[in-house]
């Protein structure tokens, strides 16, 4: 064997094959323009140049032993900080598709290494699972005996649910005749666009999701809201009518607030909500995290910090000494902040203590709902292990909340909401109805919508998954004007428009062969059904096979 | 689909005549059962007086009318008429029927005390207990009503041939309303707890058609952790605990039953007179929504009758009659039977809004529309 002494060998050294996408160049079909390696979000590839030995059979002395070839072509960088993501924007912008990346078929050993100055990886997206436990989810109980089928095209439909806090009959009676105080509901469209901050979100795709939604609300008549996450709403949509489509978030590190205090008296309507963040499904115990790449000067000015710093969130609101005790003097002051007319509820992530906060809520006249984020949600930043491992499946804990409250009567009182992979593989209203009828009053919708809306190359291959690092291919989860403006808003609009279009036709399709056309059919547990035995069981469905 | 009939009059009648008009519809069941309400009874063998309550039910064995019997006596009941109905046993399709009971009691001394709505509770709570008693043997004793002035009969077997069977026709029970229903059996097992009507302080409905609705109404039911809030061995059985819950636990207007199962939409409630309580009333109890077809029909303890459509309007219905004889039917055909000689040019069918109610005098019908001012208290 001969040594290699002049090529390093390191404990951490990886060829391309290690990786976990490996990128194929054909050669006869590229013509060196170089967009792929100007696109890559990641130097990922480069050009170079080669020189390859032709040896031949020398006969006469005059000729030289052997020919080289010199030749041209894109290789792949195979250190970590420049490993490829997968996100394809290469093929994207090749003219001869002569670039790709596949996923690498055999052992990832870069997963091993990939701890470099003993920082565990971090990253955007979502769980890199594919597992779906909404996906198997079927709705069975279809009215074949006694009913004239429903028309989903034909006939009417009443598809919206509740966001507030609905008094129980008898007590709504009484408040009424007396004149008394009436908690704040809003009739809205079971899909919510879920909190994705200004920070984490371009302002194109912003701006995009914003149109589509007044667009939903005004031209379609799907009363869609979307939440702002932590770090605050552009002041000119705070004293816009379109408030009254958002959902404005408070977490743990206050971004935002004093530019939202400061327009309450210029304010022309009520937000549609506001959602107090105690705990978000992808990193359940760790605050926001915006990293100071993505502090541009405009984010800067709407969070009240300089430009250019990291801004991480505390785990927990820092003002509170348990839970219980935040939970309602936070829901008591934002209530009191909007007089009482806009609903105020907290978010919590999936958790086996669901159950213990719910309660609390139960007994607390002014909580608005409960939202939990299950462990399939999404982050723009966060640690893979809490991302990977953390959490709680959103189907089992939401049900058990749900059968809670039955027990007690009071479904109809506090509304249930439930997020954390609602069509993480595309089947949007299939999950976000099998939710409904395992007792959610509606579902938030992050990834998906970033997905169906804008292009997000994000997936649970661990695809793209950047948004941390401020190189969003697509310009959606980045502040750098260079990516942004690749993201056109009025596309992003249309998009948002469509996507609830199909999702309203989606939610007929689905009732209508069960008979239910008059209410949106929370908690209908006899309609639906799994293949799974122990599934069933505990989520209290049918099983079938 | 199931067949309803309902005929209510001034002067008592025969309940046969509903039967008959059931036997005209009779393409529409499959003799799986037979139900029916009787109201204003009276009895040819007995001067009965109206305030005493009536028990009605099936003994399955000796023993359980045994225990029935002593579980009345020891809550202080006196037992004042047993009626006798001459039953033709081989007519009956199930074979454990030791007693139909249809019998008049006289109330403890003590509930003299007693003030109406506790009086109506207790009622209720021996009705109940009376049923678990049964529940608890397997099923060995079935108690349909407990309440003045009202009988009711459930059995298997086509709507005449039960009649015949108990001796219907023979003229010595009559009473000022009668409702009846011939079942098609759909998707729960036959069970007599299943059949139409349903009962509840004094309140009875009776439906056809498919509730899809059923599940979430019936936990949300069970959540009130009303002694009486139980059974559903059929999805009908929520239409009467809502009406129950809408005039005596909310103690709304009859009208307000409409705006409960099948609530206008925001566009229309905004325009309407009432709409920022009524919308406010659809979200309150938004869980008791229901999801028809159904034809509900249903009659109240001071002889009132009504009968509501679902929002969609999938089911026929006929209302037709003249001053003092009213009767509905799923099929017009019914109401030919049951009153022939009408004005048929008067009939009316209602719609998706319309409740339409008659009132115990039986003078007119009334057509209320949901789009009108609700007769509510709130409202002034
Ligand atoms: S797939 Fe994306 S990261 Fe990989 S080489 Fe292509 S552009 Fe670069
Ligand atoms: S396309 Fe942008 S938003 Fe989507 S995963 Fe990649 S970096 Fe994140």
């Amino acid at each position: 064997m001969v040594p290699i002494r002049n090529i390093a060998v390191a404990p951490s050294s990886l060829t391309y094959h290690d990786l976990p996408w490996v990128v194929q160049h054909r050669e006869d079909r590229c013509t060196l323009c170089g967009r792929c390696t100007s696109v890559c979000p990641k130097e990922a590839i480069y050009l170079t140049y080669r020189r390859q030995r032709l040896p031949k059979m020398v006969l006469q002395a005059s000729e030289r032993g052997s020919a080289y070839r010199t030749f041209y072509g894109i290789r792949q960088r195979t250190d970590l900080a420049h490993r490829c993501i997968g996100c394809g924007m290469c093929s994207m912008v090749c003219p001869n598709e002569a670039i790709g990346p596949h996923p690498n078929a055999n052992d990832e050993r870069a997963r091993f290494l990939d701890t470099e100055k003993g920082e565990p990886i971090k990253r955007g997206g979502r769980r890199n699972s594919r597992e779906s436990l909404l996906d198997r989810i079927i709705f069975n109980r279809i009215s074949m005996l006694t009913d004239p089928a429903l028309d989903a095209g034909r006939h009417e439909f009443s598809v919206n649910t509740l966001l507030g806090r609905v008094l129980p009959p008898e007590e709504y009676i009484r408040r009424k005749a007396a004149g008394e105080w009436i908690p704040p509901v809003r009739e809205i469209f079971p899909f919510i666009i879920g909190s994705m901050s200004f920070g984490a979100l371009s302002p194109n795709m912003w701006l995009g999701l914003l149109q589509g939604v007044a667009y939903c609300n005004e031209v379609l008549g799907i009363p869609v809201v979307m939440a702002t996450g932590e770090g605050g709403c552009p002041p000119w949509v705070l004293r816009s009518k379109f408030l009254k489509y958002i959902i404005l978030q408070i977490a743990s590190g206050y971004f935002g607030w004093d530019e939202i205090i400061r327009a309450l008296p210029e304010m022309q309507c009520d937000p549609a909500a506001i959602e107090i963040k105690y705990g978000q499904g992808a990193k359940p115990g760790d605050g926001g995290l915006l990293m100071w790449f993505k502090v541009s000067k405009i984010i800067a000015r709407l969070r009240g910090v300089p430009e250019g710093v990291d801004l991480p969130s505390p785990p927990v609101h820092q003002t509170l000494y348990s839970i219980e005790e935040s939970v309602m003097k936070m829901i008591q002051t934002m209530s009191m902040a909007w007089n009482f007319k806009v609903p105020v509820y907290p978010k919590i992530s999936g958790s086996t203590s669901a159950k213990a906060v719910l309660n609390n809520l139960v007994r607390n006249p002014y909580a608005g709902a409960l939202l939990i984020d299950g462990i399939d949600g999404g982050t723009g930043a966060a640690y893979n292990i809490s991302m990977d491992a953390t959490g709680h499946p959103i189907a089992s804990n939401l049900r058990e909340c749900y059968l809670d409250l039955a027990a007690q009567g009071k479904q109809n009182e506090i509304p249930l909401f439930a997020a954390g992979g609602v069509g993480k593989n595309g089947n949007v209203t299939r999950n976000g109805m099998a939710l409904v009828m395992l007792g959610a009053s509606g579902v938030h919708m992050g990834k998906y919508m970033m997905q169906a809306a804008a292009g997000c190359l994000g997936s649970e291959r661990n695809r793209c998954n950047v948004c941390n690092i401020g190189v969003c291919p697509k310009g959606i989860t980045s502040q750098n004007p260079k990516l942004y403006r690749r993201l056109d808003p009025d596309a992003v609009a249309q998009r948002v428009a469509e996507t609830f279009m199909a999702i309203n036709t989606e939610v007929k399709k689905i009732m209508a062969p069960l008979g239910r056309s008059q209410s949106l059919p929370i908690g209908m547990s006899d309609a639906i059904a799994i293949d799974d035995q122990a599934a069933a069981d505990r989520l209290k469905i049918r099983y079938v096979c | 689909m199931c067949r309803l009939a309902l005929k209510t009059a001034a002067e008592p009648f025969s309940p046969y005549s509903v039967l008959t008009a059931m036997e005209a519809m009779q393409e529409g069941y499959d003799g799986s059962g037979l139900g029916l309400l009787l109201r204003g009874l009276t009895f040819a063998d007995y001067r009965y007086s109206p305030e005493d309550p009536i028990l009605s039910g099936i003994a399955h064995t000796e023993e359980s009318l045994d225990r029935l019997n002593e579980l009345m006596r020891a809550k202080g009941f006196e037992l004042k008429y047993d009626h006798d109905f001459t039953v033709d046993l081989r007519e009956i399709e199930a074979k454990d029927r030791h007693k139909y009971f249809l019998r008049v009691y006289k109330v403890p001394v003590a509930w003299k005390e007693y003030s109406r709505e506790q009086a109506e509770e207790q009622l209720m709570l021996t009705r109940v207990a009376l049923r678990l008693d049964g529940e608890t043997h397997g099923g060995d004793l079935t108690v349909f009503s407990f309440w003045p002035e009202v009988a009711m009969i459930k059995e298997v077997g086509w709507p005449l041939a039960v009649g015949n069977a108990l001796g219907l026709q023979d003229g010595r029970l009559k009473a000022r309303v009668v409702m009846a229903q011939g079942r098609q059996n759909t998707n729960y097992g036959i069970n007599l707890y299943a059949c139409h009507p349903f009962f509840i302080q004094g309140i009875g409905t009776m439906t056809n058609g498919e509730n899809t609705a059923f599940v979430p109404i019936r936990d949300w039911l069970l959540g009130q952790h009303h002694p009486a809030y139980i059974g559903y061995q059929s999805d009908s059985e929520v239409f009467t605990h809502i009406l129950h819950y809408t005039l005596r636990k909310l103690k709304l207007p009859l009208a307000a039953y409409k705006h409960i199962i099948t609530p206008l939409k925001t566009e229309e409630l905004q325009q309407h007179p009432q709409g920022d309580f009524l919308l406010g009333l659809r979200n309150a109890c938004r869980r008791l929504i229901i999801d028809g077809p159904n034809c509900v029909m249903g009659t109240l303890p001071d002889e009132t009758c009504l009968v509501v459509m679902d929002h969609k309007k999938m089911r026929p219905c006929t209302v037709g009659g003249r001053p003092g004889e009213w009767a509905f039917a799923s099929e017009m055909c019914g109401v030919d039977a049951m009153i022939p000689d009408r004005d048929r040019s008067l009939d009316f069918q209602p719609m998706r809004q319309h409740t339409v109610i008659i009132p115990p005098d039986r003078k007119e019908r009334q057509i209320w529309s949901q789009f009108e001012t609700l007769p509510l208290p709130q409202a002034a």
